[in-house]
């Protein structure tokens, strides 16, 4: 199995059952997302000898279906980046763009599926995990309505935001790995049952990926293009030409909302991160660091030893958006514009099929080139974001290369429940 | 961007260091006092954002109370560096 690309972080084999939609296929899981008797680092040091006692829902869903599991991959510690760089086992080198980043914080799924080392592979998707690496590697990644897929067995990062969501080398391959995860489960009461908006056949993802685009109606929220890269735009717009000599046509819409979405994804999900990682002192989970003596202390000490820089900035920009005085400033602000994005993101599904953006507002970065500078990097999610904040599903599909041969995604957003609509769209395109 | 002062104090970054159980070195609290400056200031221009009436069709989600298996005591204490007598044992503390 190629690693010079550090794409798994443990290349453990898990064996599904002996048949099943699966059978036959490899299905890399990232490393937040539980696996019985298989450690499962989240790419912290906090969790460097973590071994689960139980399977996520979703990693049961591929063992029943008949997936053989070869290995964890690698990931932005606690989903917490862009680039997959963030690690404390390394970054992840982009295996189709040497020297870039694969994208984050699903990388190491991006990646070994780029490679060719997983037929496909299940990431995370908070503010656009799943769908960045998929642009920057240029594969296919889905992160579904949020309650299709169940949650539990995924370590927390942002529990309001977060799905599983599946990556492959074609919209069909992806999904057919969501019908595998899809479905309410009764451990993860924020599961929804797609039948009860959809009816009998719901969940036939990959039935519905059979490319035809005529008469679709594509609606471009000019926000998600003003601020993009040059070369990434022209790739997105060859793209629309595509589907329009297929039969689609396209309006552009404004969504003022849109450009307020990277700060209330960002204040909502480091508040929620204050929370959830509130767990890791090293006596609950996580490790201890052997310190007796005051007991938030030795809290404090474990926890300043195993979290990264990244994980320590938004702990503590999150404590601080909900501490006494600026709760009303920063996480309120954020609610409302959270309610503001949803709102837009519907009425403009009201008169389009779907939404369509750039994935990434820019190309693959070089390795090293952005965590110095993290605002560069959180503006980067701004076309992924309002999908999470929105509840609704969206897909990257393949789009095409810069002049310079880096991959550029395209983003294609549905309504709630509208997984058919998205994946019919872009398997034209993949 | 907002163009108010976003001055952070170190002082707030070691209050906020505290609320969160992050022991932070002296050379962490520059760091951090000097990026939570500009992010939280960019964070101001949700200021902006206007007021949204929410609704959210929310219903409580509730299952049987009934009594299940549970991890076996064994398989719970996998995990544990230390145990002693089926318990957890861990770091003398007060």
């Amino acid at each position: 199995m190629s690693t010079e690309y550090n794409g798994y972080i443990t290349t453990e084999r898990i064996d599904g059952a002996s048949d099943g939609p699966l059978a036959g296929k490899t299905v890399a899981v990232k490393d937040n997302i539980s696996t019985e008797g298989v450690r499962t680092t989240c790419g912290s040091a906090m969790l460097d000898d973590y071994v689960p006692p139980f399977d996520a829902t979703v990693v049961e869903r591929l063992k029943d279906a008949g997936a053989t599991i070869p290995g964890k991959t690698n990931m932005d510690e606690f989903g917490m980046g862009t680039t997959t760089e963030t690690s404390a086992f390394g970054p992840t080198e982009n295996p189709v763009a040497e020297g870039h980043v694969p994208g984050g914080s699903s990388g190491g799924s991006a990646a070994v599926v780029a490679a060719g080392d997983a037929d496909v592979a299940l990431g995370t998707d908070t503010g656009g995990s799943v769908r960045a690496p998929a642009a920057f590697c240029g594969v296919v990644g889905i992160k579904p309505t949020y309650g299709l897929v169940s949650r539990y067995g995924i370590v927390a990062y942002a529990n309001s935001l977060e799905q599983v969501g599946p990556i492959a080398p074609t919209v069909e391959e992806a999904a057919e790995l969501l019908e595998v995860i899809a479905g309410p489960d009764e451990r993860d009461a924020t599961t929804r049952d797609a039948t009860e908006e959809n009816g009998e056949g719901a969940y036939d993802y990959a039935a519905a990926a059979d490319g035809d685009v005529d008469g679709l109606d594509i609606g471009v929220p000019t926000e998600l293009l003003d601020g993009a890269d040059e070369r990434v735009t022209a790739v997105f717009w060859d793209a629309i030409d595509e589907l329009e000599s297929r039969g689609a046509s396209y309006h552009e819409v404004d969504l003022e909302s849109l450009r307020r979405a990277v700060e209330a994804y960002y204040v909502i999900a480091m508040s929620e991160a204050s929370s959830n990682l509130a767990r890791f002192d090293g006596v609950r989970y996580g490790q201890s660091g052997g310190y007796d003596g005051n007991w938030n202390e030795t809290f404090a000490r474990a926890r300043e030893e195993g979290f990264g820089e990244e994980v320590k900035s938004r702990v503590l920009l999150g404590t601080y958006a909900l501490s006494a005085g600026y709760h009303d400033k920063y996480y309120k602000k954020a609610q409302d514009a959270r309610a503001w994005i949803k709102r837009d993101i519907n009425d403009a599904l009201e008169g389009a099929d779907v939404l369509a953006s750039p994935t990434m507002p820019v190309p693959p970065m070089e390795m090293g080139e952005s965590l110095d500078d993290p605002l560069t990097m959180y503006l980067a999610d701004a076309n992924t974001t309002p999908v999470n904040l929105a509840n609704v599903p969206a897909i990257s599909v393949p789009a095409g290369e810069t002049d310079g041969g880096l991959p550029v995604g395209l983003q294609l957003v549905g309504p709630a429940f509208g997984e058919k609509a998205i994946i019919r769209a872009g398997s034209a395109l993949a | 961007m907002s163009d108010t002062e976003n001055a952070v104090e170190p002082e707030e970054v070691r209050h906020v260091a505290q609320l969160a159980r992050i022991d932070l070195d002296d050379e962490e609290v520059d760091r951090f006092t000097d990026k939570f400056a500009d992010i939280l200031g960019y964070f101001e221009t949700l200021d902006e954002v206007p007021e949204v009436d929410e609704e959210e069709e929310l219903a409580n989600v509730m299952r049987p109370d009934e009594v299940r298996d549970s991890l076996p005591q064994e398989e719970a204490l996998d995990n544990a560096p230390e145990s002693e007598d089926g318990y957890f044992k861990g770091p003398n503390v007060s």
